[in-house]
């Protein structure tokens, strides 16, 4: 049985069709790149999954729960964690607070007011820093950090919640490549351990054809292509997609794109 | 009552419409372009009728008063563009709250300069040349200037209407109300365009008001009650719309002469007086408007809100440094009584400095880590002192019990107005929490036989032994310790953290579980209580409570008292408290234009010190420190 099934998810800005009658599922464990060119509608589906934006139709089912139009909150509560196309923290708070919060508000401990938060889950935040290679930068201002360093952080507080299923949308826009191959080879050896399921955004081909299992097209809201990465390189509506418009795979990247 | 005594208010009402109208409809242009509140918008309205009367008098006749209606209007442009150029320009980027403070500093100011020229007497102008005699209408008399009137206002909509829609300074008006980026790019000046909007924005006011000389008597009192219409007006209406300013403006007057030609009505047995509640059905349509439509009948939405310029620093605990201080300040407070000995005086200022201490911390809580910007946090202090002296007043209550219950009683009004605040930010919230104020005190203001009305509550003093000034004191010492501790530690404590997330980035805090809406309103509730308790104190240290120190300067006093101290900083109300309430009892006793002076400190302050007195010394102290 498949972590999360889409069916018929459907979404319109004013007469745009950002999103139009996607399906699609993602297995257990499993690293699933979705691709498409700019304004395909990635971001809004990924809205969608996670509750940020209410779908006009479809189904989006976590295991056999339809979460559709539930707050990002009650979704995230029942285990999908998110990163956003434009990475931010809580700026007044430092590194490791950062991760704190999403544990505190895991554990429950939001609407307590005696105990200083300083001391609550600092060790199990500092694990999961650890695990993301930033445990040196703990106490520094987050508002301080490079920006690649708060794609880190960020996905530190994406684990908190050990989520069942990981949104991440284009976790590597705005970094260099060697730093994108690092990133998202870290990710997929954090999930390995975890089993937990992604579902990712990536402009670099030959990140998504070196790390995901598999690969679902998106071009002007509709879901156009769905396998492996030598099915997706052959298929010839992809190609059309990326190569008749005089664009190739690989600089199809776009750092800093609109979310 | 009769169909045609409702008919005739109906009419009435009009005449009134226009005159809100004109109040309002040069704050909503200047909003619309500029994206600033003009609380001086009032005073420029003030102003209107007095530079209208010494026309009409100095000058008289037919000239004097047509003619210097529109030479005011003239003037008051003027004086509009003077402000642009010599103050806005400085500000157009700074947060908000500094906007708002800069401009409410222009109104003290400009309050005492017209007190400086023209008095402290109510000045009533002449009638109308042509229009002093009066109209039959359904059997009854209706001042033929007042038909003017409400001709006049919808000929001016019109006027501006087509102006806007025609010439080419419309259009650009037009274009930066929806799109402000949008001027820089049609290589427009901006800073001309700016500046033409205030003095047109000026103008109108100044001839709102100019053509109230005719009906009105000049009075000192009239630009916060100009400005308390005018937000209600561009609030409903839609800030940067005119038509919108028009619609709202015939609805509030007709709302207000409903409730005059209601009377008073027996609801099984009971009387209840509907004239009473024109003040409080203003400020109810406002607030209803905003919760139903936050952007007001014909507004659109504002783009998203600005955060503060600066960002904050992580919190840390106190250092054995503040602790050392904080021990030793609080051993100087206590050992103050004995002082007091030679001069009384130094309790009551000491009540009152610690009075002001738990209210602007408490103000700070919700403002600073909770980033709203509470423009009404006076309703809180008027319901924890009324609460308590009402107690006294009408169960002869002990003063525990009462001091008791003012936090309790303030904390339901946050509790139930916080709901509804919460859902709003930026402009929109600090202007209904202002609007909640405002019912508060219109509230207790109109409902004469329970609160006293104007006259408030007396004779609710202490008993003994706090009759004596220094047991009261080391009693509000006590209080404002634990207050402000308790708000420290809960700042602290996971809830405070998550107050920050909420602030710091609603959408990441609601990706991690955090339900924002709700640790905030939980956060106004707490904010609100706390202050109950500087409200109940009040009422005890001055032996009464009276609805003037629960309005809006209260609130503004507030405000002015964080940005004194520093907002990102946590013992910035403290001192900004402290220093506020020190200067408020000593020098602006001293002189009789201690408005103007305030005025001009808080300018200051907005201007050279825009992180307050405790941020502006951690700075100097970082960069003395060296980069470490
Ligand atoms: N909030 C919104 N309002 C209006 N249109 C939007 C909004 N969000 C996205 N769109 C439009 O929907 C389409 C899909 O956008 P998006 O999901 O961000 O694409 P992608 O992430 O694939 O680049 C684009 O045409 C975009 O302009
Ligand atoms: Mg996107």
């Amino acid at each position: 049985m498949s972590v999360l099934a889409i069916r018929g998810l459907s979404k319109a800005f004013g007469g745009v069709r950002a999103v139009n009658d996607v399906s699609f599922a993602i297995g257990p464990g499993e690293f699933l790149a979705m691709i498409g060119p700019n304004g395909a509608g990635k971001s809004t589906c990924f809205n969608m999954i996670n509750g940020q934006l209410a779908p006009d139709s479809g189904e989006i089912l976590l295991g056999d729960r339809n979460i559709a139009g539930m707050a990002p909150r009650a979704i995230w509560r029942l285990g999908v964690g998110r990163t956003f196309q434009v990475a931010a923290t809580f700026a007044s708070m430092t590194v490791v607070e950062n991760v704190q919060m999403a544990l505190l508000s895991y554990a429950g401990d939001l609407y307590r007011l005696w105990r200083p938060a300083a001391a609550l889950h600092r060790e199990r935040a500092l694990e999961l820093l650890a695990q993301v290679g930033m445990q040196d930068a703990a106490d520094r201002p987050s508002r301080e950090l490079a920006y690649g360093d708060v794609k880190r952080v960020e996905l530190a507080i994406a684990l908190a919640n050990e989520p069942r299923l990981l949104l991440m949308d284009e976790p590597t826009a705005g970094m260099a490549p060697r730093e994108r191959n690092d990133l998202i080879k870290l990710v997929k050896q954090l999930v390995l351990e975890r089993g937990i399921s992604v579902l990712f955004t990536e402009h670099s081909m030959d990140v998504v054809f070196s790390f995901a299992d598999r690969i679902i097209v998106l071009a002007r809201g509709r879901l156009i292509a769905d396998g492996n990465a030598a099915a997706i390189r052959d298929n010839p509506q992809v190609q059309e997609v990326y190569f008749g418009t005089g664009k190739t795979f690989s600089n199809e990247a776009s750092p800093g794109a609109a979310p | 009552m009769t169909l045609d005594a409702l008919l005739f208010q109906a009419i009435n009402g009009l005449s009134s419409a226009s005159g809100l109208f004109f109040i309002a409809v040069g704050l909503s242009l200047i909003f619309g372009v500029t994206r600033i509140i003009n609380l001086a918008h009032g005073s420029l309205y003030m102003m209107g009728t007095y530079i209208a009367y010494s026309f009409a008098t100095k000058i008289g006749g037919v000239i004097g008063f047509w003619g210097g209606i529109l030479a005011t209007a003239i003037i008051v442009g003027c004086i509009g563009a003077l402000i642009e150029i010599l103050l806005l320009r400085r500000i157009y980027r700074a947060p908000e709250l500094f906007q708002l403070l800069a401009t409410f500093a222009l109104v003290l100011v400009f309050n005492d300069m017209t007190h400086w020229i023209w008095g402290s007497e109510d000045l009533l102008g002449p009638r109308a040349p042509g229009l002093a005699g009066s109209v039959e209408l359904l059997g009854r008399r209706l001042p033929s200037y007042d038909l003017f009137l409400a001709l006049a206002g919808p000929v001016v909509l019109l006027i501006l209407h087509f102006t806007l829609k025609v010439t080419r300074f419309g259009r650009l008006i037009r274009a930066a109300t929806q799109d402000r980026e949008m001027v820089g790019a049609l290589g427009v000046n901006q800073a001309v365009l700016f500046t033409s909007v205030f003095a047109l924005g000026a103008a109108l006011a100044g001839l709102g008001g100019a053509l109230q000389v005719a009906r009105e008597p000049a009075t000192l009192a009239t630009d916060l009650i100009a400005l308390g219409d005018a937000f209600v007006v561009v609030v409903v209406g839609g800030m940067g719309s005119i038509t919108g300013a028009y619609l709202a403006a015939v609805i509030i007057a007709e709302v207000k002469a409903l409730c005059i030609g209601i009377g008073v009505v027996n609801f099984g047995g009971i009387a209840v007086n509907f004239s009473k509640f024109t003040l409080v059905a203003e400020f109810l349509v406002m607030a209803i408007v905003l919760i139903v439509r936050p952007y007001g009948l014909l507004g659109k939405p504002q783009g998203a809100v600005r955060s503060v310029a600066e960002p904050e620093e992580p919190i840390r605990a106190a250092t054995p440094m503040l602790k050392l201080l904080a021990a030793v300040v609080l051993g100087l407070l206590l050992f103050l009584p004995v002082l007091a000995q030679s001069s009384p005086y130094l309790m009551i200022l000491g009540i009152d400095v610690l009075i002001a201490v738990i209210f602007a911390t408490s103000l700070h809580f919700i403002m600073g880590p909770g980033g709203m910007h509470s423009f009404g946090h006076a309703a809180y202090f008027g319901l924890g002192a009324y609460g308590a002296a009402l107690l006294v007043k009408w169960l002869a209550a002990p003063m525990g019990i009462a001091l008791a219950a003012a936090p309790l009683v303030a904390l339901a009004g946050a509790l139930l107005f916080g709901w509804f605040a919460v859902r709003l930010s930026g402009v929109y919230l600090a202007m209904l929490t202002l609007a909640f104020a405002q019912i508060v005190w219109a509230a207790v203001f109109q409902w004469e036989g329970f609160t006293g009305g104007s006259n408030g509550v007396i004779g609710v003093w202490p008993k003994p032994p706090f009759d004596q000034g220094w047991a009261f004191f080391l009693l509000t010492l006590a209080l404002a310790t634990i207050a402000v501790l308790l708000l420290r530690r809960f700042l602290f404590a996971p809830f405070g953290y998550a107050m920050r997330a909420g602030r710091d980035s609603p959408l990441r805090a609601e990706a991690i579980g955090i339900d924002v809406k709700r640790i905030h309103w939980l956060a106004f509730a707490i904010a609100g209580c706390i202050c109950g308790v500087a409200g109940g104190l009040f009422a005890f240290a001055k032996g009464s409570i009276s609805p003037e120190s629960i309005h809006v300067g209260r609130s503004i006093d507030g405000l002015v008292m964080v940005l004194l101290g520093g907002i990102q900083t946590l013992t910035g109300p403290i001192v900004g408290a402290s220093v506020f309430a020190l200067l408020q009892d000593t020098i602006m006793r001293q002189t009789e234009y201690w408005r103007a002076l305030l005025g001009a400190v808080i300018l200051v302050l907005v201007l050279a010190f825009p992180s307050g007195i405790v941020g502006a010394f951690s700075n100097l102290w970082r960069r003395l420190r060296g980069p470490s």
